[in-house]
């Protein structure tokens, strides 16, 4: 039995409408698994590589290097099993007639982020798939719900996966109240209140991972497990630096440098995405949201937050990447908690190492659920 | 006669008037060494018509003025030494010798700047007006522009959208009978240029601009009329200047004696000296002491402009913009 | 995904957020509102092209419509802004500038320096430009150049609604005065633009396109065209860097060197006429000053020497197009391969 698969641009994230094929990875005629990367793609925002959703042989590289291409549009042909190249051609063919660039784009009926008034403030929170225990994503200072862009798909293929924007980030209301912790994890669970959720499994990033912590500290009822990635509030050491180089940089060259220091590879940091970033910090509002909640996670160059007693009341999952040059991984020594840290990972792991951490989330998970705590 | 000004006033109108006339006539002098840059054109003879519209306005009044400028300033508050040294080009100029003679302004006293462009300063007191009635204030706005000025289309579109827009705005049409070298009575095509007032559904009148007690009546009654929200008014006032164009312009296209017998016969300040005498309103001894005080502000002023120094090299590139990155 | 609204109503919100926030701004101008004084609807119009439609009746008093008069209103505008107010005038159409030209040139630019750094003119002109109307040789040109030669004032041409919206909020709180430019022919464009209020720096040109080969730098509507070349462009193997140049006073001058220190190409885009435009303006820019790092001539694609023509079969020869840059490219980049 033989399967002839179209292997397509992915849409990664909620803007993305098309992406600049970088390099193969895989030769014509290789074998490749379900998992394996293909090749790479940069899009305005962000660079990946492009996963294989079966395994076979890649039979046909349709998108040639520098060439960019819609969301959906044909990118490769992998075969399972046998196939002539006329079969492959006739494939091609159909697929080049019937493929409607955008179609699945703008008018995509599909799911897309809400907007909620929550006590007087905007919250935008992004919901995908259903079944399990749902999943709350929460990203960290400076960031929005597309922090978990390349996760959030695969981790909803079986549950119900929540991502928000935290008050004063993304297209949340930017003003905050008191500007401490609590305001944010009772912010979390205001919206799990909005959508009728008693229990949650939870995963934050840096500074969202605190506000998970908070929240399981607050109301440990409602967290059945906590996902702790590059997570603030296990350690005093911070790279305060970082935090207020980002709070104050009002350009692309004042930013560039800050950014940098979130990834294992700086070429991530493009224009488009200091552009992008630059475009969140000039809202009204933010750069006084930024300087309340930077001196909230931080003062005389160290943590405020000190929850690592939190960690053993919870299953917990921490994740880390060795090279993280904003919170060291030695946070995670001593916990009592399942560890990874990701060697050669900097400090935005769930987009550089997306697949591998969708893999230990998943697995994570499952654990969980199935020891039945 | 009689009048509602009280001493201390009268004596204020006296003290700007002369001020002017010795600011002016000691530049005359001045201007002549060479020692002053560019080109200055001198106020002296028009004195009575600054100080009897002055006389009615406070710091938040805006005004604007034009080329012949120094007598609007002294009139309006600007320091008279700051004045000076602008002349002269110094560091120390209220412009910080970046605007000269021609540009002397002085926002917090309400002075919108003498203007180089003719007819140039009435749309933007339209707008200092109708900045004064959004913001709900009773301040009003006046511009002064010449015979040569008042053929300007800037004033006349000023004057229309002051009108339609009921502004408290007052344009006054300081005539001295010639635009540069050539005379009113040719290009000006009305009688009166007070007469265009009908034009703009505005009143106009047309005063003695020698007569400082004529132009502070007329005057007061525009600016009252403004101040309580009834509109602008055109005020014409009729008078001369003693020195030609500017300084150097030898005046061949004037009569001869032309300006002689006016300074004999109609001079302001001497009428001005001449009536507050006998209606013993002021004393001679107290024109007096104004007139010794006046003479040393203007020697002390010239004394220190002189030897002030000079703008320097980075002066050249600052204040073009507030911020510019 | 982030609303998406038009240029227009980008300009509009722009205008009603900032007056919400600050009751100094007023908006003057030729039938800004529409219909002052007739028998029929206020607001009728909202402006030529209806971008100020709907302010009238949420800021009565504030949004005045002028009489046919542009240095009346336009001076009018200037010395409302030295008084503490925050006028943003509209001048129709750019060609207009003939009838007002001292009120901008004399006065509103000169003030701060001739009254020695006193004065502050916080004045925002709002002007049309552009060709493509069929709106010919009086109301269909550019001036930017103009603008941009004259001291003290800032100009601004966005090629987006997003930066319409920012650049125009920068405008107004800015304390300088500033011209912005809308093109016409963008009015009905859409994107994405945040509904909180957020300014655009002024000075900070925007890379829309990172590439190696050769920068193309551009403003406004060329902006579109550039980045349809560089598309058509990537498929041929050339990888063009754009550079929006958004303000063309100030101007980023770093990121222009920047980007050609890198390319070593430079192709400038510019809807205006040639002489003494931005155009030659950035190409002496880098000769001067990045001639080491260039590998091939300068090359400038820019309407010819003439006033914008009527008939449309002669507009369309006038405006730049995209083939018009590619040709551009292809000829600087004539010289690679011996290079």
């Amino acid at each position: 039995m033989s399967q002839i698969h179209t292997l397509t641009m992915p849409k990664w994230g909620l803007s993305m409408t098309e992406g600049r094929v970088d390099a193969w990875l895989v030769e014509e005629g290789a074998q490749i698994n379900k998992g394996d990367e293909v090749l790479d793609v940069e899009t305005d925002k962000i660079s990946s590589s492009v996963e294989a959703p079966f395994s076979g042989v890649l039979r046909r590289q349709i998108a040639k290097p520098d060439e960019t291409l819609p969301v959906g549009a044909l990118l490769a042909v992998v075969v399972e099993g046998e196939a002539s190249d006329a079969d492959i051609d006739q494939v091609v063919q159909r697929f080049q007639a019937e493929f409607i660039p955008g179609g699945d784009g703008e008018q995509d009926s599909g799911p897309t982020p809400q907007k909620i008034d929550l006590d007087g403030r905007t919250l935008r929170y992004f919901e995908l798939g259903q079944g399990g225990t749902p999943l709350v994503l929460v990203h960290g200072f400076g960031g929005d719900l597309n922090n978990w862009l390349f996760n959030h798909p695969s981790l909803a293929a079986k549950r119900r996966v929540i991502a928000l924007d935290l008050p004063g980030h993304g297209e949340s209301g930017k003003t905050l109240q008191r500007g401490d912790l609590d305001e944010l994890s009772q912010t979390v669970l205001a919206l799990l209140d909005h959508l009728d959720i008693e229990r949650v499994h939870l995963a934050g990033h840096s500074m969202g991972g605190a506000v998970a912590l908070n929240l399981a500290r607050l109301a440990p009822s409602r967290v059945h497990s906590l996902s702790l990635l590059a997570s603030a509030g296990l350690g005093r050491d911070i790279n305060a630096d970082y935090l207020l180089g980002f709070v104050e940089a009002g350009n692309r060259n004042a930013l560039k440098p800050q950014l940098v220091q979130l990834f294992s590879d700086p070429g991530l940091v493009t224009r488009q995405m200091l552009e992008d970033m630059l475009k969140f910090k000039r809202l009204e509002g933010v750069d006084s949201a930024l300087r309340q909640l930077a001196q909230m996670i931080c003062e005389n160059g160290q943590q405020r937050h000190d929850l690592r007693a939190v960690v053993e009341q919870h299953p917990s999952l921490l994740l880390w990447g060795a090279e993280d040059a904003i919170i060291p991984a030695t946070h995670v020594d001593g916990l009592p908690a399942q560890v990874k840290v990701l060697p050669g990972q900097g400090h935005m792991l769930q987009m550089e190492a997306a697949e591998e951490v969708n893999q230990c989330l998943l697995a994570f998970l499952q654990s969980v659920e199935q020891s039945g705590r | 006669m009689s009048t509602h000004l009280s001493t201390e006033q009268l004596l204020h109108a006296y003290q700007v008037m002369r001020t002017i006339r010795a600011f002016e006539e000691r530049l005359h002098v001045e201007f002549a060494t060479g020692e002053i840059p560019g080109f200055v054109h001198l106020y002296a003879g028009e004195e009575a018509s600054a100080a009897g519209v002055m006389a009615h306005l406070r710091d938040s009044d805006c005004i604007a003025s034009n080329h012949r400028g120094h007598g609007h300033c002294i009139a309006k508050g600007v320091d008279v030494y700051g004045m000076m040294a602008e002349i002269y080009g110094k560091k120390t100029g209220v412009c910080g010798g970046k605007g000269g003679s021609m540009h002397i302004a002085d926002l917090e006293k309400g002075m919108l700047g003498a203007n180089g462009i003719v007819g140039a300063g009435a749309p933007l007191v339209a707008g200092a007006a109708l900045a004064a009635k959004l913001k709900g204030t009773d301040d009003v706005a006046v511009v002064f522009f010449g015979d040569g000025g008042s053929n300007e289309g800037a004033v006349f579109e000023a004057m229309n959208l002051a009108s339609i827009m009921n502004l408290p705005c007052i344009f006054v049409a300081e005539n001295n009978g010639y635009a540069e070298a050539t005379a009113s009575n040719w290009s000006v095509a009305c009688d009166h240029i007070a007469d265009r007032a009908a034009g703009f559904g505005m009143p106009g009148v047309t005063i003695d601009g020698y007569d400082f007690f004529a132009v502070y009546e007329a005057a007061g009654a525009a600016i009252a009329r403004a101040r309580s929200g009834q509109g602008p008014s055109l005020v014409e006032v009729k008078l001369t200047r003693y020195y030609g164009h500017f300084e150097g312009d030898a005046q061949t296209y004037r009569a001869p004696d032309e300006v002689k017998n006016l300074r004999e016969t109609r001079d302001c300040l001497m009428q001005f000296r001449e009536r507050t005498l006998r209606a013993g309103l002021l004393s001679a001894e107290q024109l007096d002491q104004i007139d010794g005080q006046v003479e040393d502000l203007i020697e002390d002023s010239v004394r220190r402009a002189k030897s002030d120094p000079k703008p320097e090299a980075a002066d050249l590139l600052s204040d073009v913009y507030v911020s510019y990155p | 995904m982030a609303r998406k609204i038009t240029y227009q109503q980008a300009i509009n919100e722009a205008l009603a957020q900032e007056m919400r926030r600050d009751t100094s701004v007023f908006i003057i101008g030729e039938d800004v509102a529409g219909g002052a004084g007739a028998p029929g609807a206020e607001d009728a119009w909202g402006g030529v092209l209806g971008v100020t439609k709907g302010l009238y009746p949420q800021f009565p008093g504030r949004v005045l419509d002028a009489p046919l008069s542009e240095i009346g209103y336009v001076g009018a505008a200037v010395g409302a802004a030295t008084q503490g107010l925050r006028p943003v005038c509209e001048l129709m159409f750019v060609d207009f500038a003939g009838c007002c030209l001292d009120q901008i040139l004399n006065q509103a630019a000169k003030f701060r320096y001739m009254f020695g750094g006193k004065a502050v003119t916080p004045l925002v002109m709002r002007t049309m430009v552009g060709a493509g109307l069929r709106a010919a040789a009086q109301h269909s040109q550019m001036l930017t150049s103009l603008w941009t030669h004259i001291p003290g004032l800032k100009v601004v041409c966005p090629s987006s609604p997003y930066d319409a919206k920012g650049l125009l909020i920068q405008a107004i709180r800015d304390n300088d005065p500033v011209i912005f430019c809308e093109h016409k022919l963008l009015y009905s464009m859409q994107g994405e633009v945040p509904e909180e209020l957020y300014t655009v720096p002024f000075g900070e040109a925007n890379y829309l396109r990172d590439g190696d080969d050769i920068t193309l730098v551009t403003y406004g509507r060329m902006v579109h065209l550039a980045m349809d070349a560089a598309a058509s462009l990537a498929r041929q193997g050339i990888d063009c860097e754009v550079l929006d140049l958004r303000t063309t006073s100030p101007l980023d001058e770093d990121s222009i060197l920047e980007s050609v220190e890198k390319t070593g190409r430079l192709v400038v885009i510019d809807e205006a006429n040639p002489r003494c435009s931005m155009a030659t303006d950035i190409s002496a820019l880098v000769a001067q000053k990045a001639f080491a790092a260039l590998k091939g001539p300068i090359e400038m694609v820019t309407a010819p020497h003439t006033p914008v023509p009527f008939s449309d079969a002669l507009e369309d020869l006038y405006i730049p197009t995209a083939a018009k840059i590619e040709a551009a490219v292809h000829k600087v980049m004539a010289g690679r391969n011996a290079a």
